[in-house]
This record gives structure tokens, C-alpha cells and sequence, in this order.
């Protein structure tokens, strides 16, 4: 059963449509990764499906009994976060906040989440360190860990790679894989790295004048014509 | 030396000054971290001037207790300021830079015009520096003084949690269903709390250094949310109550020696940071 739904969606800033006619539906373990040029509107989309932005027109559904306190999100890093004097623990526990309501401490089991999830990204032993003297790749395997905190569904990742060097590149995927494969969370990523996209997708949505969203077999298939029809025209 | 110290402690409105003093200092450090990092340091810059401001006109309108009104005026201003500040960042400053000054000097003009008292620059001054107004505290403005810190400081244990995680990331925390405009509210009302709260000690000029300060300092040294807390409260109460007791002695105004306590405090933490670092 799908788990989102988007309908005729047209995105934007303050009414000016970046992009339209978004098309979807994601189902509940798939993995489905955002392409598109810079500026196309990735990042404007995928605010959008968090409700930070309204739709321009058209429509976003929730189903499956999916929740706003059941999404995790792993943004891209913001500038006060490169000298914010925070341990690792408390970064993660902060994810579980959107599970407690009103009530205003942690508890044992928000707690003992936070402990799994940082036993499962193999962060335990910096769980004291502070979080600006890490490693890029450290750094977003801390917050890959708040969003699996706040989330036990569906993880949204805006370009969960950039500047980390491609050992960590191919760690940060093999720990989104796992996520995906083993917890069946519905992973839904963009990237720029159109190789590490294609080995592990399921799905792509590509965002730019025309929008294709395809399982990932049927946009390869579809590329390739595309490419040779491209070639010989341009060989004539 | 000493025996000065306990002569000046047997007057009650010393006693009064300092227990003031030690609240304020206490309230004032506990929401410096989030403000310096959230860059919001501004917001209070601004706060404090609408506060001078408010108070220019009370004392026009000869209202006896002036805190009743200045509260409100102030609390009104930051969530004025918070609503502008989000649409675009220039747009905010600019609403912020506006307000300030124009508080700052419809509050002067007030004050010159409608003159209640012979020595007009003094009472500016007084303002404006604090000067030694903490030193003539009714015993009601004592107990206002202290209903209000312990409003403050109850606030924020309740949300620290939250506060953290709006203060981290706001992004995230819009993301995954937490109510960030609501608490980026609370924010800029305990601000404007706290700020009316510390006009008593340091005038309305010097309150960002006592919200500032201590933050920044215990930045140096502390590499967690917690303990950088914890410690820039220590740090703010001890500049306060070392800065009181020398102004006393030394007879300097109360608000400026407080405030060179927090930058001497603030070089220690760098000097501190350096030694630590350099091994």
C-alpha cells in the first residue's frame, strides 16, 4: 500500500512554480531517489513533502496511517551547526522529541532508542565527543541517527553524501541499504551522485523541465533509448 | 576590607541588590547559549532599547510601578520582531535596527520634553547604565524580581529539551512535527523577560553583554549543550556577585563593573582555551 501519494503537485517559492505535474506514489520499502540539475527543485521538493513549503497547487496524501511525527529527515548541514557546542548524545536523543508530546524529559525508552540507534551506526564510542570537533562522515552518521530517532517509517535525506570522500561515500550508502533492507524504512533521497543512486534505488524521480518518475529498471531502459536516439541523431 | 563588606551588608538594600543581582545574573546566562546561536544576540540588543523606551514614557505618564508596564511592551516588541525577522533576513534586521533606535530616541525625546525631575541627563544616564538605581529596590521590586526568575528559570527546564532541539536544527524540528514557531515564541518572550528583568541592574545599554557573555565565554572551555549551559550561569553569577561586591567597595557603578567582570572572565576562558589547546 502506498504511503504517499502525490497528485498533479506543482512546487515553488511564494507562488512562482518551480516545477509541475509531479506525479507518485511511494510504497512502503521502496527507495527512491531524487535526480535533477542544480537548482531544478529537489530540495524545494522534498520541503515541500515535509510541509515546511505549501504546495502550489495540486495534492500531497499521507496513507497507510503515516503520521508528521513518523517522518525522519537528514538535512543538509547549516552553518550554525559547524560551532554549536552539543555531545553526540544529546543530538541523537533530540531526534526522539517529536514522541513525546508535551511531556518535557526524556524517558527510559526514548533513551534506550537512542542507544540502539547509535549502536546500529557505530557511533556509541563518540557519544560523549562534541559534535563540531567530528568527521564530515561522522558528523552525518550522527544525524542519519536523529532522523532514525524521530522516524520508524519513512527517512527523507537531502544529499546525504556531499563532501565526504568516497570511502565514507560507500559507507553512507551500505547504511541506508541496511536501513531500508532490514527495518523496511521507506527511504526517499536526493542525490547528485548518479552512480551510488542507480546501484541501490528502486525508484527515481527526475526533476527538471519534463518530471519522470519511474521504477528504476523502466528509467534505465528508457535513458538508453533515449541516449542512442540522442547519438545517432547527432552522428546524422 | 572585610569588615566594610559586612558594615554594607547590614543596610537591607544592599542585601536586597544582591539577591536581585544574583537572579538576574542567573536568568539573564541561562538563555544567552540559544541567543548567541540561534544569532538572534540582536533581538535582545533591540529588546533592551524598547525597554529603555517603555520606560521613558511610564515615568512620563508618572505610572508608579513602571515594570507593570514596561513588561508588557516589551514582551509585544519581541514577538513583533519574531514575525518580521522571518520573512527574508535583511528585511528582519532592518525591522529590528528600525524599532530599536526609534525607541531609543522617541524615549529620549519623551523624556526631554515632558522633564519630571531637575537633573534630565541623570535620569538618561541612570537608564541607560543602571547605574544605582539596584541600590534603591522597594521590597516589592525585589519580589517581582524574584516571581519572575523563578518563572524564567521553571520555563526553562520544562522546555530545555525542546529549546535544544529548536536551537540545533529548526529545520528538523518543523520537519518531524514539533511546533518551532511556538518555541522560537517562548524564546523571545522569557528574552524580553529576562531583559526587563536585568534594566534593574545594568540599565538598558548593557543588558546584551550580560545575556552574551557569560555565553560566549563557557563556549571557549564546554563542548556540550549541557555543560556550556550550566557553566555560563555559574560564570554570570560569579561576575555578578564579584562585580557588586567591588562596586560596593570601590564605589563604581554597579552595571559596568559587572559587565568588565564578564569580559575579564571572558579573556580567562580564552587564555584557558588557547593553553588547552595548544598541548
Amino acid at each position: 500500500m502506498s504511503q504517499i501519494i502525490c497528485r498533479d503537485l506543482a512546487i515553488g517559492y511564494e507562488g512562482k512554480t518551480v516545477v509541475q505535474n509531479i506525479n507518485l506514489s511511494v510504497k512502503k520499502g521502496d527507495y527512491l531517489c531524487v535526480i535533477g540539475e542544480n537548482g531544478a527543485g529537489k530540495s524545494t521538493f522534498m520541503k515541500t513533502l515535509l510541509g515546511l513549503l505549501p504546495p502550489v497547487s495540486g495534492k500531497i496524501e499521507f496513507h497507510d496511517g503515516l503520521k508528521k511525527n513518523e517522518i525522519g529527515y537528514l538535512p543538509q548541514q547549516t552553518e550554525v551547526q559547524k560551532d554549536f557546542p552539543a555531545s553526540v548524545r544529546e543530538i541523537v536523543l533530540s531526534g526522539c522529541q517529536n514522541h513525546l508530546g508535551f511531556w518535557p524529559f526524556y524517558r527510559t525508552k526514548e533513551k534506550k532508542y537512542a542507544e540502539d540507534m547509535m549502536k546500529k551506526l557505530q557511533i556509541t564510542h563518540l557519544s560523549k565527543r562534541c559534535y563540531r570537533e567530528l568527521s564530515g562522515g561522522q558528523q552525518q552518521r550522527v544525524l542519519l541517527a536523529r532522523a532514525l530517532c524521530a522516524t520508524r517509517k519513512i527517512l527523507l535525506l537531502d544529499e546525504p553524501v556531499s563532501g565526504l570522500d568516497p570511502q565514507m561515500t560507500e559507507e553512507m550508502y551500505r547504511l541506508i541499504e541496511k536501513i531500508n533492507r532490514e527495518d523496511k524504512i521507506t527511504i526517499i533521497m536526493i542525490s547528485h551522485d548518479i552512480r551510488g543512486t542507480m546501484e541501490y534505488a528502486s525508484h527515481i524521480l527526475q526533476i527538471g523541465q519534463e518530471v519522470i518518475f519511474e521504477s528504476k529498471e523502466n528509467y534505465l531502459r528508457a535513458h538508453t533509448k533515449r541516449r542512442t536516439l540522442e547519438n545517432t541523431g547527432g552522428e546524422k | 576590607m572585610i569588615e566594610k563588606l559586612i558594615f554594607y551588608m547590614g543596610y537591607p538594600f544592599v542585601r536586597y541588590a544582591l539577591i536581585v543581582g544574583i537572579l538576574i545574573a542567573l536568568c539573564s546566562s541561562l538563555l544567552g547559549v540559544t541567543l548567541v546561536l540561534k544569532r538572534f544576540s540582536f533581538i535582545g540588543d533591540g529588546l533592551s532599547h524598547v525597554a529603555f523606551g517603555a520606560m521613558a514614557v511610564a515615568s512620563v505618564l508618572n505610572i508608579t510601578n513602571n515594570m507593570l508596564f514596561i513588561l508588557p511592551v516589551t514582551v509585544v516588541c519581541a514577538i513583533l520582531l519574531l514575525r518580521t525577522g522571518k520573512n527574508t533576513k535583511i528585511k528582519g534586521d532592518a525591522a529590528i535596527a528600525m524599532i530599536s533606535v526609534g525607541a531609543l530616541a522617541i524615549g529620549y525625546l519623551l523624556m526631554n520634553v515632558f522633564a519630571t525631575g531637575p537633573n534630565l541627563s541623570g535620569d538618561v544616564c541612570t537608564t541607560l547604565f543602571g547605574s544605582t538605581s539596584i541600590l534603591t529596590l522597594k521590597i516589592e521590586q525585589v519580589w517581582l524580581c524574584v516571581v519572575l526568575s523563578v518563572v524564567v528559570v521553571v520555563l526553562f527546564i520544562v522546555f530545555y529539551h525542546k529549546i535544544f532541539c529548536v536551537t540545533f536544527d529548526e529545520t528538523f524540528a518543523k520537519a518531524t512535527g514539533i511546533r518551532a514557531d511556538r518555541y522560537n515564541l517562548l524564546i523571545a518572550v522569557i528574552t524580553a523577560l529576562i531583559i526587563v528583568l536585568a534594566m534593574n541592574l545594568v540599565g538598558s545599554l548593557l543588558i546584551s553583554a550580560l545575556v552574551i557573555f557569560p555565553a560566549l565565554s563557557a563556549m571557549r572551555i564546554f563542548k556540550t549543550f549541557f555543560s556550556v549551559t550550566v557553566c555560563s550561569v555559574v560564570l554570570s553569577v560569579c561576575c555578578a556577585i564579584s562585580g557588586m561586591l567591588l562596586s560596593i567597595l570601590a564605589g563604581t557603578p554597579v552595571g559596568s563593573t559587572i559587565v568588565a567582570a564578564d569580559i575579564v572572565a571572558f579573556l580567562i576562558c580564552c587564555m584557558i582555551e588557547k593553553i588547552a589547546g595548544g598541548k
